[in-house]
């Protein structure tokens, strides 16, 4: 597969001083499949200002300022630590649940609403804004099980509006046709990808606006992970997507837009097609490049 | 001509091999040791015990012994034989035979060198019920007060001196010894809060006793299910309470259930706390031959380990003690071993059920 053989021989890559060669970074590009047509900007669904973050007394983001847009795929990439996943678990508040975590400054607004006001319920927000983890993590439950709990939650017993929302999620992932005949054996009977398309199933099950992804395809083999870019490229129609990847490649194939993080602080943030081709950040530059990180 | 082969592997003469065998055989042994006193305790008790509650003829089981309750027995000649009777059947046995004697003009039968050995006859019925129920209560109490206190622990509380003062204080709850746990049953809920010697009493008495194990284990369970369970479930939108309902507790409960086997062993097991809370030496009537419901729960009952400790050392001991010793052991450990077993299968099934 032409993706996954290295943009660069390992011995240039590891000599940092090494003169830019302005060809590497086209080189990548030919080696892609870019989808993302040129981005015409849309509206921001996600709008992060001066964003201080701590974990405990270390400070863990710098200063963000971010704008996300509706049903675009932006990507976070940076090397690891560089604040990308802290980022992306503050969209939906899922750092308030470990001990220590602060914002010392800024703020996150969601369509226009602070989420940290006083009057917004972190259990609400959650439910508009989804969440896929690094590991798939599908309950031990059956398939239908899994793809049904939120609405469980939210008390909804009406039968057959669970079975379409079953099959309408299934679709949505696009793993129906590998598991309908089999909606009521386990979920961890599944291969890894189709777990992780079960946790995107059962993430739009609820019908969030966005969907954050943690690193959706590193424990997944290449045929696995090409379908689930697929699959974040269909549902970009209907949902704002923010994924954090490591794979500068992966970036490049699924994300309209991509920020680049380096120690905390957002270096660069542009059309993903700018990012690769034209950044204009020296760092950014290095590190789409493959010289570091 | 070729030279000497040099072999250099060959063994080394020094003291070492040999030193390292012997500790290796002294480990052997002491295994054996175990072994040995395991089988020595376990085949007595089977041995002997064996030969109360079976029998040789059908229905092979010594029914009266399991479903009855105690009786003195009586040992006495007549007539030039010996007879071993229960108080009842001794008491019907002399009054016809004094009867058949008035009948006959004959004199008043003489009924020689007449002995009577306590609880030695009749069966250990009460003490079966009253042990099942003090496990079945205790376990219930200890189980609901644990799972609650490690969740609190694990899931709520946030990890600081206050926190750790209290796992410390869980801990050293666990090296209490159980006279101990006895004593404080007898005074806080038998006579400060005046439940009297009673079932309720016992069942609190014995639960606080196994409650440390219950809480370490639970929150052993709890910290094993994976996190990501919990975050996926957050993740959908689910209140914390949620999200340990649906997608912790039921992954953790059948590592809680391990856990409480054990516990339940103890609390059939233990003589001390219940000695003064619960147990009586001897009780005809059934705990629910009781006139209205609130009695029920405060009535002492027989327990089978305390009627051993009764049988074994507070009656005059002689030939005639042994059956219903042994048989009341026997019948213990049969117990236990199903108590254990129910909890295993039930643990077993939840895991199939709840497995990741």
């Amino acid at each position: 597969m032409v993706t996954t053989t290295p943009v660069m021989p390992a011995s240039e890559s590891l000599d940092p001083s090494a003169p830019p060669r302005p060809a590497a970074n086209q080189r990548l590009f030919d080696s892609i499949p870019m989808r993302a047509t040129p981005v015409t900007p849309a509206r921001t669904v996600i709008d992060i200002q001066n964003l201080d973050f701590f974990y405990g007394a270390k400070q863990a983001l710098f200063d963000v300022n971010l704008a996300l847009e509706e049903k675009r795929v932006t990507a976070f990439i940076g090397p690891s630590g560089c604040g990308k996943s802290t980022l992306l678990r503050c969209l939906n508040r899922m750092n308030d649940l470990i001990d220590g975590t602060r914002i010392a400054r800024g703020s996150i607004e969601i369509r226009g609403i602070d989420i940290h006001r006083r009057d917004v319920d972190p259990i609400e927000l959650r439910k508009r804004v989804g969440m896929v983890f690094q590991k798939s993590n599908p309950f031990p439950k059956s398939i239908y099980e899994n793809i049904v709990y939120g609405l469980r939650l939210q008390g909804v017993r009406d039968k057959t509006r669970l079975d379409e929302v079953v099959e309408r999620s299934l679709k949505g992932a696009a793993l129906w046709d590998e598991v309908k005949d089999r909606l009521h054996e386990s979920g961890l009977g599944l291969s890894g990808g189709q777990q992780q398309r079960l946790c995107i199933a059962r993430a739009i099950a609820v019908e969030p606006e966005v969907i954050l992804m943690d690193e959706p395809c590193s424990a997944l083999d290449p045929i696995a992970t090409a379908k689930i870019e697929e699959l974040i490229h269909d549902l970009k129609r209907d949902y704002t997507i923010v994924i954090v990847t490591h794979s500068m490649q992966q970036a490049a194939r699924v994300s309209d837009k991509t920020a680049f993080f380096y120690m905390g602080k957002l270096v660069e943030y542009n059309d993903t097609r700018t990012i690769f081709m034209h950044p204009a950040n020296a760092q950014t530059e290095a590190y789409v490049s493959g010289r570091f990180g | 001509m070729a030279d000497r082969e040099i072999n250099p592997f060959a063994t080394q003469a020094t003291w070492f091999p040999r030193f390292e065998k012997g500790v290796f055989w002294i480990f052997r042994l002491a295994t054996y040791a175990v072994l040995l006193s395991g089988f020595a305790v376990f085949g007595t008790i089977v041995v002997k015990g064996a030969g109360t509650v079976f029998t040789t003829r059908a229905p092979f089981l010594n029914v009266a012994f399991l479903t009855q309750a105690p009786e003195t027995l009586y040992v006495f000649e007549y007539d030039g034989a010996k007879h071993e009777l229960g108080a009842k059947d001794y008491r019907a046995f002399r009054e016809t035979e004094e009867a058949k004697a008035k009948a006959a003009g004959k004199p008043a039968p003489k009924f020689e060198s007449v002995e009577s050995i306590v609880y030695s006859s009749g069966g250990i019925f009460p003490a079966i019920v009253g042990t099942i129920l003090l496990v079945v209560g205790s376990m219930a109490i200890a189980l609901v007060l644990g799972v609650a206190s490690a969740i609190y622990l694990s899931e709520y509380a946030k990890n600081g001196p206050v926190v750790r003062f209290i796992r410390l204080a869980i801990i050293n709850l666990a090296g209490v010894p159980s006279i101990v746990f006895g004593l404080f049953g007898y005074g806080m809920f038998v006579i400060f809060l005046g439940w009297n010697v009673s079932l309720l009493a016992g069942w609190f008495t014995l639960a606080f006793m196994v409650l440390p194990v219950v809480i370490t284990a639970s929150e052993e369970a709890l910290r094993a299910v994976p996190r990501g369970f919990r975050d996926a479930s957050l993740a959908l939108g689910s209140t914390k309470w949620q999200t340990i309902r649906k997608a912790v507790l039921p992954y953790a409960l059948p590592g809680v259930l391990t856990s409480s086997i054990l516990g339940v062993a103890r609390v059939a097991g233990e003589t001390a706390p219940i000695m003064f809370t619960a147990a009586y030496v001897v009780r005809d009537r059934l705990p629910w031959q009781v006139s209205q419901v609130s009695d029920f729960f405060f009535q002492g009952v027989m327990a089978l380990p305390y009627h051993i400790y009764v049988v074994s050392s507070k009656i005059p001991q002689n030939v005639y003690t042994e059956r219903v010793q042994y048989g009341a052991a026997f019948v213990f450990l049969m117990l236990v071993a199903a108590i254990a077993t129910g909890s295993i299968l039930l643990r077993n099934r939840l895991r199939g059920r709840y497995q990741w």
